[in-house]
């Protein structure tokens, strides 16, 4: 598995969540431009997933900046294959200034390394977990990013590690 | 992780739409299928149950109101949100009068797509809930109240149903037809820890050998022909509840080779499929055929019978505890008055004389449909002969031996002097101690009241 940057995406932050997850860094191969809507004023989420795929061969987390969406939702914070080989992570709206707060390079790193786990969960197969604690409970606004922990609950840990003995 | 998965159905005509909510409702671990319009929804809905229908207004043909319509019309136990991508006051109003749950206008905010979903969830499990509750409850008042009876043997059967409920063993229900079979299962159910989950029934003698595998343990989408959606067999509905086997004795060879399968593995296999999915059941078997002797002939499984026969009620057959049908004509009686708005009283002196006369091979079924009748076609305040629409048994079954007819004597003269038994005996011209001897000797009971359970 890599993690592949996604257009500009910063250096310093995709190296601290490289060490701390232990998944080295890939290429930047896609154009965020292509999935560019410009109805929206938002990428495409969907679009990208599917040049990641197209473009590297084993399994890949793509990490932007852009903000991106699906067509039914006003954003999201990223997408999967479940399971699968791609996935993508945006920080675009895990950083305090979109919300009008000055910035916070740690929170935000603490932020995207949770939403870097979650995917990395959805590719090997967990779906949503009931746990509010758990990295894969949903998170569909910043403060519920906030307040899960950066780890899997005992039972996403047993089905993630029973799926990845199998893979 | 919750224990059920839940459905959600969703319509929209647009893929892009159907893909991005099929993929964002499965991460969020729902079950999830879609359709294209609504006819294709509703032939869905025909074939499975699902918690949740998200449909779009327009759509091509018929809309979302229509279809949200026609599943109200059906009586569809389902949640219905609407969506649209054109939000308006008006068609609002017109989804929430129509019963949707709620409206939403597309795109969708995550978060307020997800509490508006959760939502409606749990107001269709409430209602589920709710209506389970009040059909157990219904259930509970038939069960306790039906098992009537002062005679010595119905009195052991509730014992032993006391006795048997609260263990989790299997228990093997034997009896004539029309004895009560299914209401004593209800009763151990009732009584049992499993009683908040449900008892499924499955009438093995109404099945086909293909019907009842797929009955019991479900099938998979395409395993055999007509079989467009997947569906769960009776021991995944229960759900940590009974499942109640009725005519367990007409299964074939194979299905017992399967069933006793499940009993030992409490594992089933779905047909078509190759998962083993774990199940939580208790088993209670009836039949109103002798089982021994069946496997004896070889047509049921030794070692099946020994899995079912670990705790045996035999429901006795009504003509052996005559004293209880007069309390059993007066119950059904006091029924069937206050269900069709009748005023009787009760059965006339020639009336009752008749009913414990009769042999009764259909049990307590019979005496309850013979009582229905009488209440339809009687003339209050009470039934009388004419109203029974009795005849003699077949093959002259009813018992005439010296000591039937002698019996059925005493029940009648006790019951003219109110059970007083110096003036019974004075009547029937012995004495009072060979009275006292033959009403122990034929275990018969004053019938004072019903008896509950």
């Amino acid at each position: 598995m890599i993690l592949a940057p996604i257009g500009d995406f910063p250096e310093e932050l995709l190296d601290r969540l490289s060490r701390r997850t232990s998944i080295p860094i890939g290429p930047s191969r896609v154009d965020p431009a292509i999935a560019w809507n410009s109805l929206r004023c938002q990428y495409d989420s969907t679009r990208l997933l599917a040049e990641l795929k197209a473009l590297y061969d084993g399994e890949v987390i793509g990490a932007t900046v852009c903000d991106l969406f699906i067509p039914v939702l006003t954003f999201v914070f990223g997408e999967a294959e479940m399971p699968g080989r791609a996935a993508l992570f945006s920080i675009h709206r895990l950083r305090q200034e979109f919300y009008g707060l000055p910035g916070d390079a740690e929170l935000l790193e603490n932020r995207a390394l949770r939403e870097l786990r979650h995917e990395m969960g959805h590719l090997h197969g967990l779906p949503h977990c009931p746990d509010w604690s758990c990295v894969m409970s949903s998170s569909h606004s910043v403060e519920r990013v906030d307040n899960k922990e950066e780890g899997y609950c005992v039972s996403c840990s047993e089905r993630l590690g029973r799926r990845m003995t199998f893979a | 992780m919750s224990e059920e998965t839940l459905s959600i159905l969703i319509v929209d005509d647009e893929q892009v739409v159907r893909d991005s909510l099929v993929h964002w409702f499965t991460e969020e671990g729902y079950e999830v299928d879609s359709s294209v319009s609504a006819p294709d929804a509703l032939a869905k809905l025909a074939g499975r149950e699902f918690d949740l229908v998200i449909a779009d207004i327009r759509m091509p043909g018929m809309d979302g109101i229509e279809l949200l319509e026609k599943i109200r019309a059906e009586q569809l136990d389902t949640g219905v949100i609407v969506m649209t991508g054109y939000a308006s006051v008006e068609t609002a109003v017109r989804a929430l009068k129509h019963g949707a749950f709620d409206y939403i206008t597309k795109p969708f905010d995550p978060d307020d797509l997800s509490v508006v979903v959760r939502n409606a969830l749990e107001q269709h499990r409430l209602k589920r809930e709710n209506r389970l509750l009040r059909q157990q409850i219904s259930e509970d008042h038939a069960s306790l109240t039906e098992l009537i009876g002062q005679s010595e043997a119905m009195r052991h059967v509730r014992e032993q149903i006391e006795t048997v409920a609260g263990v989790d063993s299997t228990v093997l229900i034997e009896g004539e037809s029309g004895t009560g079979k299914e209401l004593v299962a209800r009763a151990v159910h009732r009584l049992s820890p499993r009683r908040y989950n449900p008892m499924v029934v499955v009438h093995c003698g109404a099945l086909t050998e293909t019907l009842i595998e797929s009955e019991l343990f479900g099938h998979e989408k395409g395993a055999f022909t007509g079989a467009q959606y997947r569906k769960k067999g009776k021991f995944e509905a229960a759900m940590g509840g009974t499942v109640f086997l009725d005519e367990i004795a007409d299964i074939s060879l194979k299905t017992q080779t399967d069933l006793l399968r499940v009993l030992q593995e409490r594992e089933i296999v779905r047909v078509g499929g190759t998962q083993s999915i774990h199940v939580d059941f208790r088993v209670i078997a009836a039949t109103n055929r002798n089982l021994t002797e069946i496997v004896k002939e070889g047509r049921f499984r030794s070692d099946l019978y020994y899995r079912l026969n670990v705790f045996t009620i035999h429901l006795p057959a009504l003509r052996d505890r005559y004293g209880d049908v007069p309390l059993l004509a007066t119950h059904f009686l006091d029924k069937y008055s206050k269900q069709m708005n009748r005023k009787f009283t009760g059965f006339d002196r020639s009336a009752l004389d008749l009913l414990i006369a009769h042999h009764w091979p259909g049990n307590v079924r019979e005496l309850e449909n013979i009582v229905e009748r009488a209440v339809v076609v009687g003339h209050e305040p009470l039934v009388r002969p004419a109203d029974l629409a009795l005849t003699r048994s077949p093959e002259g079954a009813d018992d005439l031996s010296i000591e039937a007819v002698e019996r059925r004597h005493i029940i009648r003269v006790l019951e003219d002097f109110a059970w007083n038994q110096t003036q019974a005996s004075k009547a029937l011209g012995i004495d009072r101690v060979t009275l006292y001897h033959k009403i122990r000797r034929y275990g018969l009971k004053p019938p004072a009241k019903a008896v509950r359970a």
